[in-house]
């Protein structure tokens, strides 16, 4: 004896409900992000040299290889939201398939294009 | 206000916040890919930002964009995952609150480069 | 025998309940309602279903095959098969009457709280009402009228699970097609019934209603335009007065 079945992956393994899924994801890690973001930013508030010290902090890989997620995230979440508002304010041409691909690959060249400057 | 025309107000407010973000997400992108070669220091930001009202008045209306952006957003999710418990209003006020005023110190804290 | 037989877990009971698997022998062109009618024919004639016209019409024998909702007379086996086993299920989102059929009081009443219905101010004894097929609403009507009502929309959303009061895809659709009906009288109580909590705005954009929709229509953009009507006449005002 069990409960009744529910809605599983099974129902969402379609590509809208992933860029739903991803657009979500992005933006709670980003809200939990951005107030460490301007904490560390504000730090500029001890002047110069504090600021020096405190960006020394980020230093280690694990930051750098944070920032770079960010940055990934961050286009995600746009290239997800501008298709958002399209559906939402644009006159009705589907559920913009094209608009899944070019935030993905926003999203890759936003990665790529931020290795290549940081090194 | 009744719970109609809130809902409404919450839903366009954060699209219209969306907007501005997307402009300057996609500004402030460009920005730190151009700023990040050769790495970053403090020194460099500072060189950027300390006494450039341009600056300030940019990033301030993307302190505020994302105030009003994220909170209504997580409180979104928040309902849909604790449909029962009180946890939406109060965490998203929170987020706003951090949003609001470590984003205005950063921004201040930057124009001024500590030098109150 | 050349064809092996299809193992097809049914689900039995209500609420609670389980899987019971049972042996359809396979055949050409079998639709997953051929399977279910087998199953209650020849093997066990408790099992409770819905169907009707069997021809893809009515949307009566929608059930969850595979985890999605589908009409299950227009389900070849051969499509969705996975190696020789099938799982039916009754549809998502609804409470289980018994066995494949589900309790559809609450799809129907959100309906009704959606004001998705017509009333109009004329009677026999006025004239037609002129409706210019060309205008945009009735362009934007067109494009939602033809909902019959299956469910498979309301059984996909995850919105509809995680909200229970939230009115779904298919009453927000009809609520959409009747605000581009220049002769319903209804429209300001309209707005304010697909405005709230329970309403248009809680609809995130997945596109499950769309992506499952049997006769192609798309839910999801009449929620983008309630969205934009709602929230137009929150702040602006609508035609019909204020929200």
């Amino acid at each position: 004896m069990r409960s009744r079945p529910t809605l599983d992956l099974r129902a969402k393994s379609h590509l809208y409900y992933l860029a739903f899924a991803c657009h979500r994801i992005s933006g709670l890690l980003l809200a939990c992000f951005i107030p460490l973001h301007f904490l560390m930013l504000s730090q500029s508030l001890r002047g110069a040299t504090g600021f020096e010290r405190s960006l020394g902090l980020t230093d280690f890989w694990v930051f750098k290889f944070g920032e770079w997620v960010l940055v990934v995230l961050l286009a995600i979440h746009l290239g997800g939201g501008i298709r958002i508002l399209i559906i939402e304010f644009g006159s009705w041409r589907g559920l913009r398939k094209g608009w899944i691909e070019i935030s993905i690959l926003f999203a890759i060249g936003c990665g790529l294009l931020f290795l290549y400057f940081a090194n | 206000m009744n719970t109609a025309v809130l809902q409404a107000k919450l839903w366009y407010a954060q699209r219209i916040s969306a907007m501005i973000l997307g402009i300057c997400v996609a500004v402030h992108l460009i920005i730190i890919f151009y700023a990040i070669r050769g790495g970053l220091t403090a020194q460099e930001i500072l060189g950027r930002t300390q006494g450039s009202v341009s600056f300030a008045l940019f990033y301030e209306i993307f302190v505020l964009a994302c105030f009003v952006h994220a909170p209504i957003g997580v409180a979104n999710i928040l309902q849909e995952i604790f449909p029962k418990g009180g946890l939406a209003l109060p965490l998203s006020l929170v987020l706003a609150i951090l949003i609001l005023l470590l984003g205005s110190a950063a921004v201040f804290g930057l124009f001024t480069g500590g030098a109150l | 025998m050349s064809n092996a037989d299809l193992k097809v877990k049914v689900w039995r009971g209500a609420e609670q309940g389980e899987f019971v698997e049972y042996l359809v022998p396979r055949n050409p062109n079998q639709t997953v309602l051929d399977v279910v009618t087998y199953i209650q024919r020849k093997l066990d004639p408790t099992l409770s279903y819905r169907f009707a016209c069997r021809v893809g019409m009515c949307g009566s024998c929608a059930m969850t095959v595979n985890g999605v909702a589908r009409w299950t007379c227009r389900t070849h086996v051969s499509q969705i098969v996975k190696g020789d086993s099938l799982e039916i299920a009754p549809l998502n989102n609804l409470p289980v009457i018994k066995d494949l059929a589900t309790d559809m009081r609450e799809f129907f009443n959100k309906w009704k709280g959606a004001v998705g219905f017509f009333k109009g101010s004329q009677s026999r004894h006025d004239d037609f009402a002129k409706v210019e097929p060309q205008s945009e609403e009735r362009q934007l009507a067109n494009a939602g009228i033809e909902c019959i009502g299956c469910g498979v929309c309301y059984a996909s959303c995850e919105v509809v699970q995680a909200r229970p009061n939230y009115l779904g895809p298919a009453a927000l659709n009809r609520a959409w097609t009747l605000t581009n009906d220049i002769r319903d009288i209804q429209q300001l109580d309209r707005i304010r019934a697909v405005a709230g909590d329970a309403g248009c705005h809680a609809c995130h954009t997945q596109g499950s209603c769309t992506e499952r929709c049997p006769k192609g229509i798309e839910p999801t953009a009449s929620i983008a335009g309630l969205k934009r009507l709602v929230a137009r006449a929150a702040i602006r005002g609508s035609k019909w007065g204020k929200l």
